[in-house]
């Protein structure tokens, strides 16, 4: 099979490009640790509160340390569940400490969910069974929605929180 | 590749034969339902973009994701399928033939097709199965849904077997002859879909099936997510190879040139087999049990898929560059000038090939392992398809519809259609680039796809997002209208053009082309690779996740309103 000698420059320049391509994404991921969520842990789908993270009173915010924290959610059709306020309402937002470094943390009751944090790469599947988590430093300050962004039925729109990061 | 040089077989000239009246009936029924498609399915499209406006609510009741149901179903696989199997069995039947019975058969392909489309079309009418093309579990759609989508997927493997029937056949009669290039081309385009589509086949017969039923308590979702993925994407090359085979064998004779390559188009395609399917990962790489080492490897098969891309690139633009030259045209870009423009055949697709330079690019942001968490489900994602099977695959399709029904038909293509077929090509690249555009952009914003109109409790963002919703409507407007102008069109061409003969272009070899080397007939070896690379790329993990499952899910019907 005969190759043409600029179609040999372009396919070298072209497949070059492309080994440079994945050598950058492959560092990333391998060696600063940017990999997509994939922790493989699980979970008791139909009785999430079998994990502490997901019993009702360990949902939402909860400071770990100076500049730490971690956020449960108790995701179900069509509510993020981030634990009650001190007069028993449901929390919708949740406030952060610009700089901070949280740990998110979802799991399913029912099918299948989006979490992401709009605008930042805090983008998982939340699925039967696995316990969805990555950390990530809030360090823009604004006010976030948190939308979910896999088809879980006819209220899925209507699924959302909201992250303020202040300075 | 040298040593193979000693054994290269004869050359032949292109193969044309006649097409008969129950051939291009056969062709014909094909083709049209994949039209009445375009005008439900783009109907649909249009409500979709007028209700995330904020503008509009629909009527009696119906529901977004019934509607976003039947836009994804009867768009993505039901007017895909269609055209492709007509085109198919329209190559085939010009370059090798068919049988009287291989015709019968075909015609049981149809109906098994038919009979699954409007399974699966009733069980959405009536709000029973608004879980997306996608169908994820563990929402649970009413059974029919399920054997509909199963039947459709039989019926098209019917029609590839009649299609590999046809090229053995036909390679019977002239031993020692290379098949011709189209012929091979199907015949890749549809050993990969019978592969592919064997995955979301065991999820459906075996998992979905049963479980909708009642006869399994539970199913195991990540499983049958992987094996949705392992077919999800060898279905988005299973629409563009149509394309391809179009810009490689047909567009050439258009603007009256020569193959630039048979062996470099035989090359890609074989490239295109094995790494399409391997790759399913990459739509799943936010998903919480999967190894990411894994997902990292299928990112890197994914990307393999350059390769014959830029192959083609160059393939397509040397031909234009060459045609240009041979009928004068001086200077660097003079040939530029040379290519007919005014002629819809080659307009359409070559506004296809332009669209595919983003979508391409687009494309390789989506699969780049962390880099897809900041556009993975936004409707960046809706953006860049309706970029590359939108624009790329469909405006090919139009283009190659623009001789394929006169010539089928008998009739003739006349200036007057042409005009209108360039005006349809220009409103569809205004419509597409305002919708496709304000989808990326918003989708960079964090917008999510998928989702009905909402103001998510107010927010900045949220209200940048509506912005872009507005433009969205406009741009889905426009397009409407060309779809309304491609039925027109369609039915024009069917019905009205005057009769006479319409050609179908096949670009035919120079003169002192080289001859193409006689392993590109090794079936074996080519599947062979294929099913290496698919076991490498999925044993361990699919291992894994069937090793590490937690436990199954129960069917959720609630959330879709049954």
């Amino acid at each position: 099979m005969h190759l043409h000698k600029y179609e040999k420059i372009w396919l070298i320049f072209g497949t070059g490009s492309l080994v440079v391509f994945l050598l950058i994404v492959g560092y990333g991921a391998f060696w600063q640790g940017t990999h997509p969520q994939s922790h493989g842990v699980t979970i008791d789908t139909n009785n999430i509160e079998s994990n502490e993270a997901f019993k009702p009173e360990n949902l939402g915010l909860t400071k770990v340390e100076e500049d730490k924290y971690i956020v449960n959610i108790a995701a179900s059709a069509f509510f993020y569940d981030l634990g009650k306020d001190e007069d028993g309402k449901s929390v919708k937002t949740i406030r952060i400490p610009k700089g901070s470094t949280v740990l998110w943390q979802a799991a399913t009751k029912d099918v299948v969910h989006g979490f992401h944090v709009a605008g930042t790469n805090v983008n998982m599947m939340v699925e039967p069974g696995y316990v969805s988590s990555i950390e990530t430093v809030m360090d823009k300050p604004g006010t976030y929605t948190i939308v979910c962004n896999e088809y879980c039925g006819i209220g899925h729109h209507m699924m959302y929180a909201t992250v303020e990061v202040y300075e | 590749m040298q040593l193979a040089k000693k054994e290269t077989v004869s050359k032949t000239s292109v193969q044309a034969l006649p097409i008969s009246k129950p051939e291009s009936r056969l062709y014909m029924s094909f083709i049209s339902v994949a039209f009445i498609s375009l005008l439900i399915g783009g109907l649909m499209g249009l409500l979709q973009v007028l209700v995330r406006s904020g503008t509009f609510t629909l009527p009696a009741g119906i529901d977004y994701y019934q509607v976003l149901t039947v836009h994804g179903v009867i768009l993505g696989l039901v007017l895909t399928t269609y055209f492709i199997i007509g085109f198919h069995f329209s190559l085939m039947g010009k370059t090798v033939g068919i049988s009287l019975k291989q015709r019968k058969v075909a015609w049981i392909a149809f109906w098994i097709m038919v009979i699954g489309t409007v399974m699966t079309a009733v069980t959405i009418l009536y709000g029973e199965a608004s879980v997306l093309y996608t169908f994820y579990a563990p929402l649970r759609a009413h059974p029919a849904f399920y054997i509909g989508l199963a039947l459709v997927i039989v019926g098209s493997w019917v029609a590839g077997f009649v299609n590999w029937h046809q090229l053995k056949v036909w390679k019977k009669a002239h031993p020692g002859e290379k098949s011709p290039l189209l012929a091979f081309m199907v015949t890749i385009n549809t050993v990969m879909w019978f592969i592919a589509s064997l995955g979301v086949a065991v999820a459906v017969l075996i998992q979905f099936i049963p479980w909708s039923l009642g006869y399994a308590e539970t199913i195991n979702v990540l499983l049958s997510r992987t094996l949705f993925w392992y077919f999800g994407h060898p279905l988005v090359y299973f629409w563009l190879l149509p394309a391809y085979m179009a810009w490689y064998a047909i567009i050439p004779k258009i603007i009256g040139g020569k193959l630039f390559s048979d062996s470099l188009a035989r090359m890609s395609f074989v490239l295109f087999l094995f790494f399409s399917i391997p790759v399913g990962f990459h739509h799943q790489l936010t998903e919480p049990g999967i190894d990411p080492t894994w997902k990292f490897i299928q990112v890197t098969l994914t990307m393999m898929v350059v390769i014959p891309s830029l192959m083609t690139a160059f393939s397509l633009f040397a031909t234009f560059e060459i045609t240009g030259r041979r009928k004068g045209a001086k200077g660097l870009f003079g040939w530029f000038k040379k290519l007919p423009w005014k002629d819809v055949r080659f307009l359409a697709p070559f506004i296809g090939m332009l669209a595919f330079i983003p979508g391409g690019a687009g494309g390789i942001i989506n699969a780049s392992h962390q880099m897809n968490s900041l556009i993975h489900n936004t409707i960046w994602v809706t953006g860049h398809f309706h970029l590359t099977v939108a624009t790329t695959v469909m405006l090919t399709f139009f283009g190659i519809s623009y001789w394929l029904i006169p010539h089928l038909r008998g009739r003739k293509l006349t200036p007057q259609i042409n005009r209108l077929g360039i005006i349809q090509a220009i409103i569809w690249t205004v419509g597409m680039t305002i919708m496709s555009g304000a989808m990326h952009i918003q989708g960079l914003l964090g917008a999510p796809r998928r989702s009905s109109y909402s103001e998510y409790g107010g927010g900045e963002q949220v209200t940048e997002w509506i912005g872009y919703q507005m433009a969205q409507a406009i741009g889905g407007t426009i397009l409407f209208i060309g779809i309304l102008l491609m039925v027109y069109i369609f039915i024009k061409l069917t019905f009205f053009a005057p009769k006479g003969v319409e050609e179908f272009p096949i670009a035919e070899e120079e003169e002192d082309a080289e001859a193409t080397p006689a392993w590109f007939e090794n079936w074996k070896l080519w599947i062979g690779i294929t099913i290496a690379l698919i076991l490498v790329a999925y044993t361990v993990p699919v291992i894994d996740i069937i090793q590490h499952s937690p436990t199954g899910s129960v069917p959720f019907d609630f959330p879709i309103g049954r």
